[in-house]
Protein backbone atom coordinates (compact mmCIF):
# COMPACT_ATOMS: atom_id res chain seq x y z
CA UNK A 1 0.00 0.00 0.00
CA UNK A 2 2.87 2.38 1.16
CA UNK A 3 4.49 1.31 -2.50
CA UNK A 4 1.31 2.48 -4.43
CA UNK A 5 1.76 5.42 -2.54
CA UNK A 6 4.84 6.17 -3.36
CA UNK A 7 4.81 4.93 -6.81
CA UNK A 8 1.46 6.78 -8.00
CA UNK A 9 0.40 9.65 -5.89
CA UNK A 10 4.18 11.02 -4.47
CA UNK A 11 3.11 14.36 -4.01
CA UNK A 12 6.31 15.61 -3.32
CA UNK A 13 7.57 14.61 -6.87
CA UNK A 14 3.96 15.76 -8.50
CA UNK A 15 4.77 18.89 -6.66
CA UNK A 16 7.79 19.68 -8.53
CA UNK A 17 6.87 18.09 -11.71
CA UNK A 18 3.59 20.41 -12.09
CA UNK A 19 5.34 23.63 -13.67
CA UNK A 20 6.33 21.16 -16.20
CA UNK A 21 3.00 19.39 -16.55
CA UNK A 22 1.80 22.72 -16.99
CA UNK A 23 3.95 24.19 -19.87
CA UNK A 24 2.84 21.02 -21.77
CA UNK A 25 -0.91 21.73 -21.04
CA UNK A 26 -1.04 24.98 -22.73
CA UNK A 27 0.93 23.06 -25.63
CA UNK A 28 -2.01 20.73 -25.42
CA UNK A 29 -4.43 23.14 -25.57
CA UNK A 30 -2.52 25.43 -28.24
CA UNK A 31 -2.53 22.04 -30.09
CA UNK A 32 -6.60 21.67 -29.68
CA UNK A 33 -7.54 25.13 -30.42
CA UNK A 34 -5.07 24.84 -33.63
CA UNK A 35 -6.04 21.23 -34.79
CA UNK A 36 -10.00 20.80 -33.59
CA UNK A 37 -11.40 24.27 -36.19
CA UNK A 38 -8.43 22.55 -38.66
CA UNK A 39 -10.66 19.04 -38.79
CA UNK A 40 -14.11 21.14 -38.47
CA UNK A 41 -13.32 22.52 -41.59
CA UNK A 42 -11.67 19.74 -43.58
CA UNK A 43 -14.46 17.41 -42.22
CA UNK A 44 -16.90 20.02 -44.04
CA UNK A 45 -15.06 20.00 -47.09
CA UNK A 46 -14.83 16.46 -47.25
CA UNK A 47 -18.94 15.80 -46.79
CA UNK A 48 -19.43 18.64 -49.32
CA UNK A 49 -16.65 16.77 -51.91
CA UNK A 50 -18.20 13.47 -50.50
CA UNK A 51 -21.90 14.55 -52.11
CA UNK A 52 -20.86 16.30 -55.05
CA UNK A 53 -21.96 16.17 -58.49
CA UNK A 54 -19.36 14.54 -60.28
CA UNK A 55 -19.30 11.32 -59.83
CA UNK A 56 -15.47 11.04 -60.50
CA UNK A 57 -15.09 13.55 -57.50
CA UNK A 58 -17.69 11.96 -55.08
CA UNK A 59 -15.52 8.58 -55.43
CA UNK A 60 -12.48 10.09 -54.70
CA UNK A 61 -13.65 11.54 -51.92
CA UNK A 62 -15.18 8.22 -50.40
CA UNK A 63 -11.33 6.63 -50.98
CA UNK A 64 -9.79 9.08 -49.29
CA UNK A 65 -12.16 8.58 -46.44
CA UNK A 66 -12.22 5.41 -45.86
CA UNK A 67 -8.07 5.45 -46.22
CA UNK A 68 -7.42 7.76 -44.05
CA UNK A 69 -10.17 5.87 -41.60
CA UNK A 70 -8.25 2.59 -41.80
CA UNK A 71 -4.80 4.24 -40.77
CA UNK A 72 -4.19 4.43 -37.38
CA UNK A 73 -2.99 8.14 -36.62
CA UNK A 74 0.05 7.24 -34.80
CA UNK A 75 1.41 5.20 -38.15
CA UNK A 76 -0.07 8.71 -40.51
CA UNK A 77 1.74 10.91 -37.81
CA UNK A 78 5.43 8.66 -38.12
CA UNK A 79 4.70 8.15 -41.32
CA UNK A 80 5.02 11.97 -42.22
CA UNK A 81 7.46 12.96 -39.45
CA UNK A 82 9.91 10.33 -40.35
CA UNK A 83 9.19 9.19 -43.98
CA UNK A 84 9.17 12.68 -45.40
CA UNK A 85 12.76 13.71 -45.57
CA UNK A 86 13.25 10.82 -47.53
CA UNK A 87 11.30 12.47 -50.12
CA UNK A 88 13.46 15.99 -49.22
CA UNK A 89 10.95 17.46 -47.05
CA UNK A 90 11.20 17.76 -43.44
CA UNK A 91 8.05 18.78 -41.50
CA UNK A 92 8.58 20.10 -37.63
CA UNK A 93 6.67 18.03 -35.12
CA UNK A 94 4.15 20.86 -35.35
CA UNK A 95 3.66 20.70 -38.86
CA UNK A 96 3.92 16.58 -39.09
CA UNK A 97 0.73 16.80 -36.62
CA UNK A 98 -0.98 19.15 -37.86
CA UNK A 99 -1.17 17.48 -41.45
CA UNK A 100 -1.53 14.13 -40.06
CA UNK A 101 -4.85 15.14 -37.45
CA UNK A 102 -6.03 17.32 -40.84
CA UNK A 103 -6.15 14.39 -42.72
CA UNK A 104 -7.42 11.66 -40.13
CA UNK A 105 -9.65 13.80 -38.01
CA UNK A 106 -11.40 15.75 -41.34
CA UNK A 107 -12.09 12.03 -42.57
CA UNK A 108 -14.22 11.91 -39.23
CA UNK A 109 -15.58 15.28 -38.83
CA UNK A 110 -16.78 14.41 -43.01
CA UNK A 111 -18.66 11.15 -41.84
CA UNK A 112 -19.90 12.77 -39.29
CA UNK A 113 -21.60 15.91 -41.41
CA UNK A 114 -22.47 13.45 -44.37
CA UNK A 115 -24.64 11.54 -41.38
CA UNK A 116 -26.15 15.17 -40.68
CA UNK A 117 -26.78 16.36 -43.91
CA UNK A 118 -28.09 12.73 -45.35
CA UNK A 119 -30.71 12.73 -42.42
CA UNK A 120 -32.39 16.41 -43.22
CA UNK A 121 -35.55 15.37 -45.54
CA UNK A 122 -35.19 15.82 -49.51
CA UNK A 123 -38.50 17.90 -48.83
CA UNK A 124 -36.31 20.70 -47.25
CA UNK A 125 -34.14 20.82 -49.97
CA UNK A 126 -37.06 21.68 -52.39
CA UNK A 127 -38.75 24.06 -50.05
CA UNK A 128 -35.85 26.21 -49.31
CA UNK A 129 -35.02 26.19 -53.58
CA UNK A 130 -38.59 26.99 -54.25
CA UNK A 131 -38.07 30.21 -52.13
CA UNK A 132 -35.50 31.06 -54.13
CA UNK A 133 -32.90 30.35 -52.24
CA UNK A 134 -29.60 29.17 -54.37
CA UNK A 135 -28.34 26.00 -53.70
CA UNK A 136 -25.30 27.39 -51.82
CA UNK A 137 -28.11 29.15 -49.48
CA UNK A 138 -30.28 26.08 -49.12
CA UNK A 139 -27.46 24.47 -47.83
CA UNK A 140 -25.98 27.29 -45.55
CA UNK A 141 -29.24 28.86 -43.89
CA UNK A 142 -31.97 25.40 -44.12
CA UNK A 143 -29.76 22.37 -44.58
CA UNK A 144 -26.65 22.75 -42.24
CA UNK A 145 -28.38 24.16 -39.10
CA UNK A 146 -30.61 21.34 -38.77
CA UNK A 147 -28.08 18.63 -39.47
CA UNK A 148 -25.48 19.37 -37.37
CA UNK A 149 -28.16 19.94 -34.64
CA UNK A 150 -29.25 16.12 -35.36
CA UNK A 151 -25.54 14.66 -35.13
CA UNK A 152 -24.28 17.38 -32.38
CA UNK A 153 -23.51 14.57 -29.70
CA UNK A 154 -21.53 12.89 -32.57
CA UNK A 155 -19.17 16.07 -32.94
CA UNK A 156 -18.97 16.41 -29.77
CA UNK A 157 -17.68 12.97 -28.96
CA UNK A 158 -15.50 12.98 -32.22
CA UNK A 159 -14.09 16.27 -30.28
CA UNK A 160 -13.32 14.20 -27.19
CA UNK A 161 -11.50 11.87 -29.65
CA UNK A 162 -9.41 14.50 -31.00
CA UNK A 163 -8.36 15.89 -27.80
CA UNK A 164 -6.97 13.06 -26.63
CA UNK A 165 -5.43 12.20 -29.50
CA UNK A 166 -3.14 15.29 -28.86
CA UNK A 167 -1.22 12.93 -26.64
CA UNK A 168 0.52 10.63 -29.44
CA UNK A 169 2.22 14.34 -30.67
CA UNK A 170 4.44 13.20 -27.87
CA UNK A 171 5.84 10.28 -29.97
CA UNK A 172 7.49 12.73 -32.23
CA UNK A 173 9.01 14.89 -29.09
CA UNK A 174 5.98 17.47 -29.07
CA UNK A 175 6.19 18.69 -25.72
CA UNK A 176 2.90 18.45 -24.82
CA UNK A 177 1.07 17.43 -21.53
CA UNK A 178 2.06 13.59 -22.09
CA UNK A 179 5.58 14.02 -23.23
CA UNK A 180 6.29 16.47 -20.25
CA UNK A 181 4.44 14.00 -17.89
CA UNK A 182 6.50 11.06 -19.53
CA UNK A 183 10.20 13.62 -19.28
CA UNK A 184 9.53 13.56 -15.38
CA UNK A 185 8.72 9.84 -15.03
CA UNK A 186 11.62 9.13 -16.83
CA UNK A 187 13.75 12.07 -14.44
CA UNK A 188 12.11 10.90 -11.20
CA UNK A 189 12.02 7.15 -12.17
CA UNK A 190 8.27 7.57 -10.45
CA UNK A 191 4.72 7.24 -11.99
CA UNK A 192 3.17 10.15 -10.32
CA UNK A 193 3.73 12.37 -12.78
CA UNK A 194 1.91 10.39 -15.20
CA UNK A 195 -1.10 10.23 -12.79
CA UNK A 196 -0.84 13.95 -12.54
CA UNK A 197 -1.40 14.25 -16.56
CA UNK A 198 -3.95 11.48 -16.09
CA UNK A 199 -5.53 13.64 -13.29
CA UNK A 200 -5.48 16.80 -15.47
CA UNK A 201 -6.84 14.92 -18.58
CA UNK A 202 -9.66 13.70 -16.24
CA UNK A 203 -10.70 17.23 -15.33
CA UNK A 204 -10.67 18.61 -18.67
CA UNK A 205 -12.41 15.98 -20.49
CA UNK A 206 -14.88 14.16 -17.66
CA UNK A 207 -17.69 16.97 -18.09
CA UNK A 208 -17.25 16.54 -21.70
CA UNK A 209 -17.85 13.09 -21.73
CA UNK A 210 -20.85 13.38 -19.27
CA UNK A 211 -22.38 15.76 -21.40
CA UNK A 212 -21.64 13.23 -24.55
CA UNK A 213 -23.95 10.82 -22.43
CA UNK A 214 -26.54 13.43 -21.79
CA UNK A 215 -27.03 14.88 -25.30
CA UNK A 216 -27.10 11.61 -26.53
CA UNK A 217 -29.93 10.35 -24.29
CA UNK A 218 -31.94 13.09 -25.12
CA UNK A 219 -31.92 13.10 -28.88
CA UNK A 220 -32.52 9.26 -28.66
CA UNK A 221 -35.71 10.26 -26.63
CA UNK B 1 11.64 11.21 -64.96
CA UNK B 2 14.54 11.40 -62.15
CA UNK B 3 12.13 12.68 -59.44
CA UNK B 4 10.18 9.71 -60.29
CA UNK B 5 13.27 7.27 -59.61
CA UNK B 6 14.19 8.88 -56.42
CA UNK B 7 10.91 8.26 -55.12
CA UNK B 8 11.01 4.63 -55.86
CA UNK B 9 13.99 4.51 -54.25
CA UNK B 10 12.83 6.23 -51.38
CA UNK B 11 9.61 4.57 -50.58
CA UNK B 12 9.32 1.42 -53.50
CA UNK B 13 12.94 -0.11 -52.95
CA UNK B 14 12.89 -3.41 -54.18
CA UNK B 15 15.46 -5.07 -51.94
CA UNK B 16 14.45 -3.42 -49.00
CA UNK B 17 10.91 -4.52 -49.91
CA UNK B 18 12.29 -8.21 -50.04
CA UNK B 19 14.25 -8.07 -47.17
CA UNK B 20 11.61 -6.84 -44.70
CA UNK B 21 8.55 -8.88 -45.80
CA UNK B 22 9.04 -11.14 -43.42
CA UNK B 23 9.31 -8.87 -40.72
CA UNK B 24 6.60 -6.47 -41.21
CA UNK B 25 4.17 -9.94 -41.68
CA UNK B 26 5.35 -11.03 -38.24
CA UNK B 27 3.97 -7.57 -37.50
CA UNK B 28 0.76 -8.34 -39.03
CA UNK B 29 0.78 -11.44 -36.98
CA UNK B 30 1.23 -9.87 -33.69
CA UNK B 31 -1.15 -6.93 -34.61
CA UNK B 32 -3.94 -9.54 -35.59
CA UNK B 33 -3.91 -11.26 -32.44
CA UNK B 34 -3.75 -8.63 -30.08
CA UNK B 35 -6.41 -6.93 -31.71
CA UNK B 36 -8.34 -10.15 -32.03
CA UNK B 37 -7.87 -10.36 -27.96
CA UNK B 38 -9.00 -6.61 -27.63
CA UNK B 39 -12.20 -7.68 -29.66
CA UNK B 40 -12.70 -10.77 -27.52
CA UNK B 41 -11.72 -9.62 -24.42
CA UNK B 42 -13.42 -6.04 -24.86
CA UNK B 43 -16.96 -6.58 -26.02
CA UNK B 44 -17.46 -9.49 -23.65
CA UNK B 45 -16.35 -7.31 -20.07
CA UNK B 46 -18.69 -4.42 -22.01
CA UNK B 47 -21.58 -6.69 -21.76
CA UNK B 48 -20.86 -8.27 -18.83
CA UNK B 49 -20.55 -4.98 -17.14
CA UNK B 50 -23.94 -3.54 -18.88
CA UNK B 51 -25.91 -6.74 -17.79
CA UNK B 52 -24.60 -5.85 -13.96
CA UNK B 53 -25.47 -2.62 -14.12
CA UNK B 54 -29.10 -3.52 -15.27
CA UNK B 55 -29.89 -4.92 -11.70
CA UNK B 56 -29.52 -1.12 -10.44
CA UNK B 57 -27.91 -1.92 -7.67
CA UNK B 58 -26.61 1.60 -7.10
CA UNK B 59 -23.02 1.29 -5.28
CA UNK B 60 -22.19 -1.27 -8.13
CA UNK B 61 -23.08 1.12 -10.49
CA UNK B 62 -21.36 4.02 -8.94
CA UNK B 63 -18.26 2.14 -9.69
CA UNK B 64 -19.48 0.93 -13.03
CA UNK B 65 -20.19 4.54 -14.33
CA UNK B 66 -16.49 5.99 -12.90
CA UNK B 67 -14.46 3.23 -14.44
CA UNK B 68 -16.39 3.73 -17.68
CA UNK B 69 -15.98 7.40 -17.45
CA UNK B 70 -12.46 7.55 -16.39
CA UNK B 71 -11.65 5.13 -19.45
CA UNK B 72 -13.57 6.82 -22.30
CA UNK B 73 -11.92 10.65 -20.76
CA UNK B 74 -8.51 9.20 -20.52
CA UNK B 75 -6.19 9.49 -23.65
CA UNK B 76 -5.04 5.67 -24.13
CA UNK B 77 -1.58 6.44 -24.73
CA UNK B 78 -1.37 7.89 -21.01
CA UNK B 79 -2.97 4.38 -19.57
CA UNK B 80 -0.57 2.15 -21.49
CA UNK B 81 2.91 4.55 -20.20
CA UNK B 82 0.99 4.25 -16.98
CA UNK B 83 0.74 0.72 -16.74
CA UNK B 84 3.83 -0.10 -18.57
CA UNK B 85 5.64 1.76 -16.47
CA UNK B 86 3.77 1.56 -13.03
CA UNK B 87 3.34 -1.89 -12.59
CA UNK B 88 6.94 -3.02 -12.03
CA UNK B 89 7.34 -0.34 -9.53
CA UNK B 90 4.51 -2.55 -7.56
CA UNK B 91 6.72 -5.76 -8.29
CA UNK B 92 4.30 -6.68 -11.05
CA UNK B 93 6.07 -7.55 -14.30
CA UNK B 94 3.82 -8.21 -17.28
CA UNK B 95 5.40 -8.38 -20.89
CA UNK B 96 4.48 -5.23 -23.46
CA UNK B 97 2.08 -7.21 -25.09
CA UNK B 98 -0.32 -8.07 -22.17
CA UNK B 99 -0.08 -4.56 -21.20
CA UNK B 100 -1.58 -3.04 -24.06
CA UNK B 101 -3.79 -6.12 -24.74
CA UNK B 102 -5.32 -5.04 -21.07
CA UNK B 103 -5.03 -1.58 -21.54
CA UNK B 104 -6.91 -1.63 -24.48
CA UNK B 105 -9.78 -4.14 -23.50
CA UNK B 106 -10.73 -2.05 -20.63
CA UNK B 107 -11.07 1.17 -22.90
CA UNK B 108 -13.17 -0.66 -25.64
CA UNK B 109 -15.03 -2.31 -22.01
CA UNK B 110 -16.07 0.92 -20.58
CA UNK B 111 -17.39 2.61 -24.37
CA UNK B 112 -19.04 -0.96 -25.28
CA UNK B 113 -20.83 -0.35 -21.58
CA UNK B 114 -21.72 2.86 -22.17
CA UNK B 115 -23.58 1.77 -26.02
CA UNK B 116 -24.71 -1.75 -24.02
CA UNK B 117 -26.19 0.23 -21.58
CA UNK B 118 -27.64 2.49 -24.08
CA UNK B 119 -29.27 -0.17 -26.31
CA UNK B 120 -30.98 -1.54 -22.84
CA UNK B 121 -32.35 1.37 -21.78
CA UNK B 122 -34.23 1.96 -25.48
CA UNK B 123 -36.53 -0.77 -25.08
CA UNK B 124 -39.41 0.10 -24.03
CA UNK B 125 -40.32 -0.45 -20.10
CA UNK B 126 -43.56 -2.53 -21.80
CA UNK B 127 -41.33 -5.14 -22.50
CA UNK B 128 -40.24 -5.55 -19.57
CA UNK B 129 -43.20 -5.91 -17.84
CA UNK B 130 -44.59 -8.09 -20.04
CA UNK B 131 -41.94 -10.37 -20.28
CA UNK B 132 -41.95 -10.45 -16.42
CA UNK B 133 -45.64 -10.74 -16.23
CA UNK B 134 -45.32 -14.28 -18.51
CA UNK B 135 -43.37 -15.67 -15.32
CA UNK B 136 -39.73 -14.81 -17.18
CA UNK B 137 -37.27 -14.12 -14.03
CA UNK B 138 -35.22 -11.04 -14.14
CA UNK B 139 -32.17 -12.65 -16.13
CA UNK B 140 -35.12 -14.54 -18.14
CA UNK B 141 -35.75 -11.28 -19.25
CA UNK B 142 -32.77 -9.45 -19.90
CA UNK B 143 -31.11 -12.32 -22.53
CA UNK B 144 -34.46 -13.68 -24.21
CA UNK B 145 -36.34 -10.18 -24.66
CA UNK B 146 -34.37 -7.07 -23.46
CA UNK B 147 -30.70 -8.24 -24.73
CA UNK B 148 -31.80 -9.51 -28.10
CA UNK B 149 -33.54 -6.45 -28.88
CA UNK B 150 -30.59 -3.92 -27.64
CA UNK B 151 -28.10 -5.41 -29.06
CA UNK B 152 -29.28 -5.07 -32.83
CA UNK B 153 -29.49 -1.45 -32.50
CA UNK B 154 -25.61 -1.39 -30.74
CA UNK B 155 -23.98 -2.92 -34.02
CA UNK B 156 -22.94 0.10 -35.63
CA UNK B 157 -21.89 2.07 -33.00
CA UNK B 158 -20.19 -1.08 -31.55
CA UNK B 159 -18.58 -1.83 -34.51
CA UNK B 160 -17.31 2.00 -35.30
CA UNK B 161 -15.86 2.11 -31.62
CA UNK B 162 -14.29 -1.64 -32.38
CA UNK B 163 -12.20 -0.48 -35.25
CA UNK B 164 -10.98 2.71 -33.56
CA UNK B 165 -10.16 0.82 -30.48
CA UNK B 166 -7.87 -2.13 -32.75
CA UNK B 167 -6.19 0.69 -34.49
CA UNK B 168 -4.71 1.56 -31.08
CA UNK B 169 -2.55 -1.65 -31.41
CA UNK B 170 -0.35 1.22 -33.29
CA UNK B 171 -0.06 2.56 -29.89
CA UNK B 172 2.12 -0.69 -28.59
CA UNK B 173 5.00 0.37 -30.80
CA UNK B 174 5.67 3.16 -28.32
CA UNK B 175 6.75 -0.14 -25.20
CA UNK B 176 8.04 -1.92 -27.56
CA UNK B 177 5.46 -4.80 -28.59
CA UNK B 178 6.48 -6.13 -32.18
CA UNK B 179 3.37 -4.72 -34.21
CA UNK B 180 3.38 -3.31 -37.95
CA UNK B 181 4.27 -0.11 -36.64
CA UNK B 182 7.47 -1.28 -34.39
CA UNK B 183 8.62 -4.14 -36.92
CA UNK B 184 8.46 -0.31 -39.74
CA UNK B 185 10.10 1.89 -37.81
CA UNK B 186 12.76 -0.66 -36.47
CA UNK B 187 13.25 -1.69 -40.22
CA UNK B 188 13.45 2.21 -41.35
CA UNK B 189 16.50 2.69 -38.96
CA UNK B 190 18.76 -0.27 -39.82
CA UNK B 191 17.51 0.89 -43.83
CA UNK B 192 17.90 4.41 -43.50
CA UNK B 193 14.94 4.19 -46.17
CA UNK B 194 11.38 4.88 -45.97
CA UNK B 195 10.28 1.58 -47.83
CA UNK B 196 9.67 -0.12 -44.92
CA UNK B 197 7.62 2.64 -43.23
CA UNK B 198 5.41 2.58 -46.65
CA UNK B 199 5.34 -1.15 -46.00
CA UNK B 200 4.16 -0.80 -42.64
CA UNK B 201 1.36 1.80 -43.84
CA UNK B 202 0.15 -0.31 -46.94
CA UNK B 203 0.15 -3.47 -44.33
CA UNK B 204 -2.54 -1.36 -42.08
CA UNK B 205 -4.57 -0.81 -45.10
CA UNK B 206 -4.92 -3.90 -46.38
CA UNK B 207 -5.75 -5.02 -42.87
CA UNK B 208 -8.54 -2.04 -42.02
CA UNK B 209 -9.96 -1.22 -45.37
CA UNK B 210 -12.27 -4.25 -45.38
CA UNK B 211 -12.82 -3.34 -41.40
CA UNK B 212 -14.06 0.42 -42.08
CA UNK B 213 -16.07 -0.83 -45.64
CA UNK B 214 -18.12 -3.48 -43.17
CA UNK B 215 -18.23 -0.41 -40.66
CA UNK B 216 -19.83 1.25 -43.16
CA UNK B 217 -22.31 -1.11 -44.47
CA UNK B 218 -23.75 -1.70 -41.09
CA UNK B 219 -24.22 1.87 -40.04
CA UNK B 220 -26.32 2.09 -43.20
CA UNK B 221 -27.66 -1.16 -42.39
CA UNK B 222 -29.17 -1.00 -39.08
CA UNK B 223 -29.43 2.98 -38.36
CA UNK B 224 -28.69 3.87 -34.85
CA UNK B 225 -31.10 6.76 -34.59
CA UNK B 226 -34.00 7.17 -36.49
CA UNK B 227 -33.23 11.17 -37.70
Amino acid sequence: MEALRQQFFNLAIMERALPLLLMGLRQTAILCLLLVPLGLSGGLLSALLSRSRARAMRWLALVAIDFFRAVPPLVLLIFIYSGLPFAGLRPSPLTAVAVAFFLNTSSYYGEIYRAGIESIPAGQWDAARSTGLSSAQAMIYVVMPQAVRNVLPDLVSNTVEVVKLTSIASVVALPELLYSADMARSVTFNSSPLVLAAAIYLLLLWPVVRLVSRLERRIAA
Amino acid sequence: MELHSAFLEAFFKWNLIERYFPAIMKGVGVTVEIAAAVVLTGICAGLALAVIRAFRARPINVVIVLFADALRALPPLVLVLLVYFGLPNLGINLPSFAVLWIVLSLVLAAFCEEIFWAGILSVPKGQWEAARSTGLTFLGTLSYVVLPQAVRLTVPPITNRTIAITKNTALGTVIGVGEILNQATTAQSFSGNATPLMMGAIAYVILFIPVVALGRFLETRFRWRRA
